[in-house]
């Protein structure tokens, strides 16, 4: 798949994360829009899944543990043809298969139920270790926030991820820079993180987020034996939309009718 | 001479059993492997333990994984660590998509002793009976601690089994039978009913003994699974005595006590005493010595049903 192809994904993710929130009236566009190129490069590249059989037991997986974001991967799945494009519509509804944060008996695609911060990494590892003691070849990628970079638990899941020399686990740092209360430099520095995650003794890459070819570089790069990669994405929260860029604000507010109608705009002429 | 044994022994002689049976059964354990007695099952299956550091919540999560992956994972450590620390991971990574992940905790109660009371769970029934889709079996000697663990294998998913650390009676039989949510009737009576779990089963069948002896002729009901609770029998037993003692090496707020009042408040008309810790917390001690300081003694069931029929 060509990288214009992936673009125009994209720009269909990114208009549906806009009109999904804008349907739901709630929900956070900044940190979804912010992985979009990850995500789309992730299911349409990478990662070996069949929306045919979601359970299938080969399949690569994927925990995103900054499960607020999960719009964006709603949005890929159905248009992956997991579930019906139709549905995104229900986002957040009641009774709806596409609840607040990802809930993996609902919603087919979904491989773990995350949303409470700081928890998903945890289950990565845990399926990591599951695949190496079934001698199985699949991958497990795990999307983190860097706001939840913050939980100790991470770092609990991260020393485990090192010690059990888990080369069969990806880990994406979406870096956007921003959290509810402001920058991560304001609220809580997360310092030197390429430093402090090649100190711990990760394979560790440093990208930019929206670009696709740096993506798939890092993404599919050979595994360094006993080693588990740890990718930063640099990126932009709020990406594609001019007035939710780089904007606190945008973390959890859905935007109202006349916002959805610009973002569209703004979406179809910025990422084509 | 009674029979005693420590149930977190047989706990650890239980998984290397299960191990043996069923290769999906893994372990994990968060430093405290010699303690919880998951060693056993460490040194027999390498490849099937991990010793996950001092990091609970990490190690809840990892679970998670591991029976998302199709093994059956034991998770241990001691209550306080589990239940306590690790509560949200528990609560949102395990038992919200009903994860098939068995959480095996010793060193509940005060019988931690000398450690104190920060490592004295009296709140860990509590939370994990506050937790959809989770089980809660807590068993009163080596015996049913083996059934217990063997049964939670069997259910497909989330359990909670808490398991005492001294050496305490061996009251059940080999034979009989156990099953998660049929309370058991050790003692048949008819002026009043002792419900208890965990260790004091043991100390209520003493009272009740001694009570006996006094011409007060009390039922001993084992309530080893909190969750789901046998209301049928509460609600029967209840009704046939109409007086009802509960008795648990746990706080009385939210634990048995609370379980047994809500069915009681209910749906019956009954007396009704809570013996657990009384909202407060424990301390450091001989096991035996702080179990009498905080009423959990054969002498104070003897002498709340001795009250009660007053």
């Amino acid at each position: 798949m060509q990288i214009n192809e992936l673009q125009m994904i994209s720009t269909e993710v990114r208009s549906d994360i806009i009109k999904m929130l804008g349907e739901a009236k709630s929900g956070h566009p900044g940190g979804s829009l912010s992985m979009v190129d990850i995500l789309v490069t992730l299911y349409y590249k990478v990662m070996n899944v069949d929306s045919k059989n979601p359970g299938w037991e080969d399949r690569d997986r994927l925990v995103l543990s900054k499960g607020h974001g999960c719009p964006a991967l709603y949005s890929v799945l159905a248009h992956k043809g997991f579930f019906d494009v139709e549905q995104l519509w229900t986002l957040r509804k009641l009774g709806s298969m596409l609840q607040g944060h990802p809930d993996m008996k609902k919603t087919p695609g979904i491989d773990v139920s995350v949303g409470s911060l700081g928890q998903g990494l945890s289950v990565a590892v845990g399926l990591a270790l599951g695949a190496r003691l079934k001698k199985k070849n699949y991958r497990v990628f795990a999307i983190l926030g860097d706001g939840e970079m913050q939980e100790g638990q991470i770092w609990e899941a991260l020393m485990s991820a090192i010690h059990y020399k888990l080369d069969n686990l990806i880990i994406i740092l979406d870096y956007n820079k921003l959290q509810i209360d402001g920058p991560n430099e304001e609220v809580m520095s997360l310092g030197n993180i390429k430093d402090r995650i090649r100190a711990f003794g990760f394979d560790t890459y440093e990208i930019d987020g929206h670009r696709y070819d740096e993506i798939y570089d890092a993404l599919s790069a050979p595994a360094v034996a006993q080693k588990p990669r740890f990718i930063i994405a640099h990126t932009i929260k709020g990406k594609g939309v001019s007035f939710m860029e780089n904007q606190v604000g945008w973390h959890g507010k859905a935007p109202n009718a006349q916002e959805v109608e610009k973002a569209l705009a703004d979406i179809g002429g910025t990422t084509i | 001479m009674t029979n005693v044994k420590s149930p977190r022994i047989a706990y650890g002689e239980t998984l290397v059993e299960l191990g043996q049976k069923n290769e999906r059964v893994v372990v994990l354990d968060a430093d405290l492997a010699h303690a919880t007695q998951t060693a056993f099952f460490g040194d027999r299956f390498k490849d099937r333990f991990f010793n996950m550091g001092i990091a609970e919540q990490n190690m809840m999560g990892v679970a998670a994984g591991l029976s998302l992956s199709g093994f059956i994972p034991f998770a241990s450590t001691f209550a306080m660590f589990g239940a306590g620390r690790a509560f949200e991971q528990i609560r949102n990574t395990i038992c919200y998509p009903n994860l098939n992940v068995k959480i095996a905790v010793t060193h509940a109660g005060v019988t931690v002793g000398e450690d104190g009371a920060s490592h004295q769970a009296i709140e860990d029934i509590s939370l994990m009976r506050s937790v959809p889709n989770m089980t809660v079996i807590v068993p009163c000697d080596a015996i049913e601690t083996k059934k217990a663990v063997f049964a939670a294998a069997d259910v497909e998913g989330p359990v909670y089994i808490r398991i005492a650390r001294p050496v305490v009676p061996i009251i059940t039989k080999e034979s009989s039978n156990f099953e998660i949510g049929k309370a058991e009737i050790l003692k048949q009576g008819n002026d009043l009913s002792i419900f208890a779990t965990g260790l004091m089963v043991a100390k209520a069948l003493e009272a009740a003994s001694v009570l006996g002896d006094m011409g007060i002729d009390a039922t001993v009901i084992n309530v080893h699974t909190i969750k789901p609770l046998d209301e049928a029998l509460i609600l029967k037993e209840a009704a046939r005595t109409g007086k009802v003692i509960t008795v648990e090496e746990h706080s009385i707020l939210g634990g048995l006590g609370s379980a047994v009042a809500e069915v009681l408040a209910e749906q019956g008309k009954i007396k009704m005493k809570r013996i657990g810790l009384n909202d407060t917390f424990g301390q450091s001690g001989d096991p035996e010595a702080l179990l009498e300081h905080y009423g959990l003694s054969v002498k104070n069931i003897i002498k709340t049903a001795e009250e009660m029929l007053k």
